[in-house]
């Protein structure tokens, strides 16, 4: 039974892609794209990895896309057609994918209780976790404690996309820039006419839908406080079931977006204010570190949560608690900030 | 001090977010100077111990090894820690006037904390025992550095950073499919640990095909992060539109790290005495000598001098590649030793560059007329620096060419002797090229426009770098110690 559900689900996902590769319209394309990340987190969900397809369903399909579709409003909504017949990448992608089904041939079988990532450091990781981290979620204590260094690498990686957004579009483009320094302001016409010429003829596209139709408007203020209050869910439970500070991080900004969506950037920023999520961003990557140095002013080693508190467990779950915090407020502004950063592109700064 | 290993990395990680909290340039500024230079002092206490009492190693949350991620520093990876943070504990002062004119002064702040990331990214992968940690952290200098690059003053930066990050992209995914792979065969990430359960449960005698696969990916996707020649389409435009600063730390610091990854992963997982080094060699050998003399002559025809160097940047990278496919001790610490000579002399080439840039506003060819006279210090320390590029004695180039020649005539590769000779004469016609415009073509009599020197705080870093160069030429022991040592541990296996 099983193989007949990966088997449909692989099949789909094989004509999404394809779909999406031969279609021209952006806007299909980014909906292609979510529905590319629904299959992979169903098909995660039958190889029992539901905290991964959790964290697929919700970055995915929900956050990316929403991404996607406000940088789409800056830009054309169809694709160019490539100057050449890309038939060299053709090329490369059939020998790159006929290597890695050679490299299968000799890969443990899938499931197999005897091959070697069954049998060696997973084996600690189910007999003793419990007493030495905590967390009934094994996931949760691998990525949190065992490997909790790689989820600051990857809280910091957030971050870093976050600033490099900022820093490329958060501030008027060169080219107004330029007309600033070098053009007198009272020749406010040429400035006007300067700036149309950049692609400003797609001013429509950039009032965000939404801001007219009413059933939107209710349907969003019932579902707003409960996706806000599902993010916390995740956020808290996460040492329970699969969840955690990305997930959490992820929805809650959703929630936020979708306010700003289909009522007002505007609004939605006065309450959130740029700033203000700047802070947030740098305060979560400080919370995970800090944690990690208090650590070692404690006499343990980075990030060992054993010494936070007289209880190695106690300390234990303090300090994921902590860490899960940071990682979920980092996310939460990382996200929001990069959609105003779209949003705003061209009415002022971040 | 035990935390120093672990040190190395957060201080730039965390000074990162620091330095976007004021919202202002000059704190942003100092924020990131002060953590450039505390991890170049990490890391000279690190390779002082190295040197001293042999492999450091930090077990990250107290876990040890194969279940958590751990911290291990044997003399290789302390010298490229030493390269690193060396380069850029340079180009942090010099980054002060030169950010200040080519970015816009909103977005510096952010400029500045993408740099520190990019930092600790390189560093971490330095220095992590971790394949997986390795990956993360590569994430972290690649996302960092397509922006940065992307941040560059001309419009078409824009253009080579997208080049870069498609490039890049492709290249980290390859490298994350391989350890993929041999997360499956071994059930372990740590670098170790992996090489050991290769070995222990014989995987790498029986030919696995699995593991060829997981190989052939990771050296893929290195290459194409190291630039070896026909994959290396993205780095002249992205040296080329980067900012004056990224030029500089990512010329000698980024592809000088993903040589160390090779490093890591084709002698210290595998082991020295496999198959698969000399199967490397072979697939490398060509490559590197293409590199050497198409780039060398490519160069020639430049006329932005900054592409010119960039082309010359994938010439010397085929000098450290050719080293690495000799695979004998030679051959191997040539290769290691040429990895730091690079970085010296590209470092400085690129901060001469950064100065004509900041004085004069550009770096095309005919701009350089007559600044043998105005511009005496950076043209100078250009000298000084395309010296040391075609390897005259006395400078540091000459160290590791000399030991790359040495090398060759052990293996009796005399064809690739007069090859590595070739690539230096035509060094130095491209050097020629803009040491003659500089100085014997004469200015226009329409140019009388003041163009003055570089400041102080440009020429002292540019200055220091000469030294360097100089000074690593006439006395090398401590460097030519240090790549001797990393390719006995690499041949001896970890």
């Amino acid at each position: 039974m099983e193989s007949v559900v990966d088997i449909v689900l692989l099949s789909f996902l094989c004509i999404t892609v394809v779909a999406i590769v031969y279609i021209r319209k952006l806007f299909c394309a980014i909906m292609l794209l979510g529905i590319f990340s629904l299959l992979s987190a169903s098909l995660f969900v039958t190889m029992d990895a539901v905290d991964v397809a959790f964290t697929e369903a919700a970055v995915g399909t929900g956050i990316s896309s929403i991404l996607l579709l406000s940088a789409l409003a800056l830009t054309h909504t169809r694709e160019q057609r490539p100057p050449h017949q890309p038939y060299i990448a053709l090329l490369v992608v059939v020998v790159t994918g006929a290597v890695l089904i050679y490299g299968t041939m000799d890969l443990p079988r899938f499931g197999d209780p005897n091959s070697p990532i069954h049998r060696h450091v997973a084996v600690r990781y189910i007999a003793d976790s419990p007493h030495e981290v905590g967390p009934p979620n094994i996931v949760t204590s691998v990525l949190a404690s065992y490997r909790g260094y790689d989820t600051l690498g990857e809280t910091v990686v957030i971050f870093t996309a976050g600033i490099a957004l900022v820093g490329l579009l958060g501030f008027r483009r060169r080219q107004e820039f330029k007309v600033r320094l070098y053009q007198p302001m009272d020749k406010k016409t040429s400035y006007a006419e300067n700036s149309t010429e950049d692609g400003d003829e797609f001013e429509d596209n950039i009032k965000l839908p939404g801001a007219n139709h009413m059933v939107l408007r209710i349907v969003g203020k019932m579902f707003i406080p409960l996706i806000l209050l599902f993010a916390l869910y995740v956020q808290f439970h996460g040492d329970y079931g699969p969840g955690g500070g990305f997930q959490a991080g992820v929805i809650f900004a959703s929630g936020i977006i979708l306010y700003a969506l289909i009522f007002d950037v505007e609004t939605a920023m006065r309450v959130i204010t740029p700033k203000g999520l700047r802070l947030l961003a740098v305060a979560g990557v400080f919370i995970y570190g800090g944690v990690g140095l208090v650590c070692m002013f404690l006499g343990g080693n980075f990030l060992d949560y054993n010494v936070l508190s007289a209880h190695p467990l106690h300390g234990q779950h303090l300090g994921i608690f902590l860490i899960e915090l940071g990682v979920g407020i980092n996310v939460f502004a990382i996200m929001v900030i990069m959609f105003y950063t779209f949003a705003n592109r061209k009415r002022g700064s971040v | 001090m035990s935390h120093l290993p672990i040190l190395q990395v957060i201080i730039p990680l965390l000074a990162a977010p620091l330095c976007i909290v004021f919202n202002n340039r000059r704190i942003a500024w100092f924020v990131a100077l002060c953590a450039t230079w505390a991890s170049f002092g990490v890391s000279l206490l690190i390779a002082q111990q190295v040197l001293q009492s042999g492999a450091l190693s930090y077990d990250i949350g107290g876990w040890p090894a194969p279940w958590g991620i751990d911290y291990y520093v044997d003399s290789l990876n302390a010298f490229v820690l030493l390269i690193v943070t060396g380069i850029s504990a340079l180009a942090l002062p010099y980054a002060n006037r030169s950010v200040e004119q080519e970015i816009d002064p909103r977005s510096q702040p952010y400029f500045y904390s993408l740099l520190l990331v990019c930092l600790a990214g390189l560093l971490g992968i330095s220095i992590t025992g971790d394949a997986f940690n390795m990956y993360v952290f590569l994430e972290l200098s690649s996302l960092s550095s397509y922006a940065l690059i992307g941040m560059g003053p001309r419009r078409r930066a824009l253009t080579a950073a997208y080049q870069y990050l498609v490039m890049g992209t492709i290249g980290a995914t390859f490298i994350l499919i391989g350890i993929g792979l041999l997360y499956s065969l071994t059930g372990s990430l740590n670098i170790q640990d992996i090489s050991y359960q290769l070995h222990a449960n014989n995987i790498i005698g029986s030919g696995n095909r699995t593991l060829l696969t997981a190989f052939a990916f990771i050296t893929v996707g290195l290459s194409l992060k190291l630039a070896l020649f026909p994959l290396h389409l993205w780095l002249p435009n992205a040296y080329t539109y980067a900012p004056s600063v990224i030029t500089i730390f990512l010329a000698s610091t980024a592809t000088k790290v993903a040589i160390y990854m090779l490093l890591r992963f084709c002698y210290c997982v595998v082991g020295s005495e496999s198959i698969f080094q000399l199967t490397l060699g072979q697939i490398v050998l060509l490559p590197s000598l293409a590199a050497i003399i198409v780039s060398s002559v490519v160069a020639i025809f430049q006329y932005d001098i900054k592409r010119m160097l960039a082309y010359s940047s994938i010439a010397q990278i085929g000098y450290i590649t050719l080293g690495l496919s000799m695979s004998n001790h030679s051959g191997l610490s040539a290769a290691i030793l040429h990895m730091f000579n690079h970085a010296l002399m590209k470092g400085l080439l690129f901060m001469t560059m950064g100065a004509v840039s900041y004085s004069v506003g550009s770096v095309y060819l005919t701009d350089f007329r007559g600044l043998g006279r105005r511009m005496p210090f950076t043209m100078g320390a250009f000298i000084v620096g395309g010296l040391s590029l075609m390897g005259i004695p006395m400078t540091a180039g000459f160290v590791s060419k000399w030991m790359l020649v040495q090398a060759a005539i052990e293996l009796g590769w005399w064809d690739v002797v007069i090859l590595i000779l070739i690539g230096s004469l035509l060094a130095v016609i491209y050097i020629w090229r803009v040491v003659e415009t500089a100085y014997f073509n004469p200015l226009l009599e329409l140019e009388e426009e003041e163009i003055g020197e570089a400041p102080l705080s440009l020429l002292i870093p540019m200055w220091l770098m000469v030294i360097a160069n100089i000074y690593f030429g006439i006395n090398s022991a401590i460097p030519v110690e240090f790549a001797q040592q990393a390719a006995t541990l690499l041949l001896g296996g970890m």
